[in-house]
């Protein structure tokens, strides 16, 4: 569409869009005057019923868990678009480059510091640690699966950062990435399908909930949160990897 | 200031749907996109606050303390995640239009005609 086009659409929309806008905003309540009812219940009933000290997790990973699937869906098909999209081009141009005989040229970053160098090996473990941490501690602290998830994938980010896009490919090969983002998927609707064969209902918590405050309390949650931290974190690393790659393959024809 | 969060929200909104509708760039295009879903977060986590609400983390406070809805916190949570991937997808949808129309300018896009 042309961007006159474009102008003439809005112009046509805006208005519309303007009046719903604020007929909806004045139906609001006020900021800090809350209203909802399922909030309330939620907070009141959920250490009781489920034992998680934080009702942040324990909403999405039991009590709406079945949204979180919906959602971890919509990660999984967007990031298979992502692979789709982008593995053709890269064979492609990867075929026309071992054509001409320049395969193999070893991929250095001249960008990084010293500074940067130095640091980043232990910033990575720094952040695998503080991930995994954040992960198996969602039921208790703030954090999850969702959160953990993406502090993982910045490990091998922080040694491609420091300029070492090879170690950073070690660190996390093609097949493991891969392998993450699909068992965790796989892994969440297994604990779904657990809750149909234990306890009749899918994704309902079948394992014993234990006391609250301690580790292993919540129930599935942990596991569930678990599995949505091997797809987050399998999924940020698929996609960094395949737009380096894209940028990497851009550059060797550049000839720079 | 009862009404400040939405304000900023709408705003938020409306800006970057103007950079959509201005966009001669289809990367912008994808980042106003982003701009206009994070007027959303705003919006659900105002309508989740509670005037004197704690966060929901019944770890050190006893229960009957009053507690933001975490409902919405939840939905926010889970989005930012997810808008981080689609957006990768549609930033991989442009590298496909770049190949294939040799522009990322909106107004040359045609149908595919193979």
């Amino acid at each position: 569409m042309t961007r006159r086009a474009r102008l003439m659409l809005f112009a046509f929309a805006g208005p519309g869009l303007a009046a719903v806008l604020v007929i909806g905003f004045a139906g609001l309540p006020s900021f800090g005057d809350y209203h909802g009812v399922y909030g309330h219940v939620v907070t009141g009933i959920e250490l009781a019923e489920r034992h998680a000290t934080d009702i942040v997790t324990a909403l999405n990973f039991d009590i709406r868990a079945f949204d979180t699937l919906g959602e971890e869906i919509i990660l999984f098909a967007s990031v298979t678009g992502v692979a789709l999209l982008l593995r053709p081009l890269r064979e492609e141009e990867e075929d026309e480059d071992s054509e001409d005989g320049g395969q193999e040229a070893p991929h250095v970053f001249g960008g990084a510091s010293d500074a940067l160098r130095t640091i980043s090996a232990p910033l990575a473990a720094f952040l695998v640690a503080l991930g995994a941490y954040v992960v198996v501690h969602g039921t208790i602290t703030p954090g999850g699966g969702f959160q953990g998830g993406v502090v993982l994938a910045a490990g091998p980010l922080a040694v491609f950062v420091g300029g070492r896009y090879l170690a950073s490919r070690r660190l996390a090969p093609d097949w493991a990435v891969e392998a993450m983002d699909a068992a965790g998927a796989a892994g969440y609707v297994l604990m779904g399908i657990g809750g149909l064969v234990f306890a009749s209902i899918f994704l309902k918590n079948f394992l014993p909930l234990g006391s609250p405050g301690h580790l292993l309390s919540g129930g599935f949650m942990p596991l569930n949160s678990i599995a949505v931290g091997l797809e987050v974190t399998g999924a940020f690393l698929l996609v960094w990897t395949e737009f380096l790659d894209q940028a990497l393959v851009m550059r060797e024809k550049g000839g720079s | 200031m009862g009404f400040l969060p939405y304000a900023i929200a709408a705003w938020l909104f409306v800006v970057g749907l103007w950079g959509i509708v201005v966009s001669r760039n289809l990367v912008r295009t994808v980042l106003c996109l982003t701009v206009v879903q994070s007027s959303t977060y705003l919006v659900l986590v105002g309508v989740g606050y509670r005037a004197g609400g704690k966060a929901p983390i019944v770890a050190d406070i006893p229960v009957v303390e009053r507690l933001v809805d975490p409902t919405v916190q939840v939905l926010v949570l889970t989005d930012i995640v997810i808008e981080a991937t689609v957006t990768a997808l549609l930033l991989a949808l442009v590298v496909q239009a770049h190949k294939r129309f040799g522009s990322i300018d909106p107004a040359d896009l045609r149908a595919i005609s193979d």
